[in-house]
C-alpha cells in the first residue's frame, strides 16, 4: 500500500516535470515560458518530494524534504517575478498576440499635456 | 520486479528526458533571459532527479545535495537578474 502510493505520486510528479519541460519548449515568449515551467516544476517537484517522505517514513528525511519544498515555493515566484521584470525591462519581446500589458503604464508614464483639453 | 523500481525506473528516464528537452531551449534561447530561466529549470529537475535516485539506490545522504541545490539555483537566478538590471540601466 505505502508503495503504490509512493510510487504513484512519483509518476505524476514527473509526468509535471515533463509536463514543464515541453512548456519551455514550446510556448511562444519568454513570459509564457516562464509561466509554465515555474508552476509545473514547483508543482512536480513537491508530489516528487512528498513520494520520496512516504517511502522512507523517517523523520530526519521527512525534514530535509518538507525543507526542500517550503523553500522551493517560497523561492520560485520571487525569481520569476525579478527574471521577468529584468527581462521586460531590458525590452525582451512579448508575444505578437499579447493583448494586454499593464506594467507599460507604470514603466514608461503618458505624456501630460499632449492629450489632455484645455 | 516490483512496482516501487519500475515506477523509479519510469521516473528516472521520464526526469532525464525533460532535462534533455530543457537543453534544447538552453542552447537555442534567443534571450539571455531564457537560458537563465532554463538554468534555474534544470537545477530544479536536478533536485527532483536526487530524491529519485536516493529511493533507488538506497541511500538517504544525498538529500542533503538537495537544499543547496535549491538555494544555489535561488541566490544564481537572483544574481543574474540583478546583473541584468544594471546593464539595462547602462
Amino acid at each position: 500500500m505505502k508503495e503504490i502510493l509512493s510510487g504513484s505520486l512519483l509518476l505524476m510528479g514527473s509526468l509535471f516535470i515533463l509536463l514543464s519541460a515541453v512548456g519551455i519548449l514550446r510556448m511562444p515568449d519568454l513570459y509564457t515560458r516562464m509561466s509554465a515551467t515555474t508552476k509545473a516544476s514547483t508543482l512536480g517537484i513537491g508530489l516528487v518530494l512528498i513520494g520520496t517522505i512516504l517511502y522512507w517514513q523517517d523523520f530526519g528525511i521527512a525534514s530535509r524534504a518538507i525543507a526542500i519544498i517550503v523553500f522551493l515555493f517560497l523561492t520560485a515566484p520571487v525569481a520569476a517575478h525579478v527574471i521577468g521584470r529584468a527581462a521586460y525591462l531590458g525590452k525582451v519581446p512579448l508575444w505578437e498576440k499579447t493583448h494586454i500589458d499593464e506594467f507599460k503604464k507604470s514603466v514608461e508614464p503618458p505624456e501630460t499635456g499632449s492629450s489632455t483639453p484645455e | 520486479m516490483n512496482f516501487m523500481e519500475w515506477a523509479t525506473q519510469i521516473s528516472v528516464i521520464v526526469i532525464g528526458l525533460s532535462i534533455l528537452i530543457i537543453f534544447l531551449r538552453l542552447i537555442v534561447g534567443p534571450s539571455i533571459e531564457d537560458r537563465i530561466v532554463a538554468l534555474d529549470l534544470l537545477s530544479a529537475n536536478a533536485i527532483a532527479f536526487i530524491a529519485v535516485y536516493s529511493i533507488q539506490k538506497n541511500t538517504t545522504t544525498f538529500l542533503d545535495v538537495g537544499i543547496i541545490l535549491a538555494l544555489l539555483a535561488f541566490l544564481s537566478t537572483v544574481a543574474f537578474a540583478f546583473y541584468l538590471g544594471r546593464r539595462v540601466k547602462q
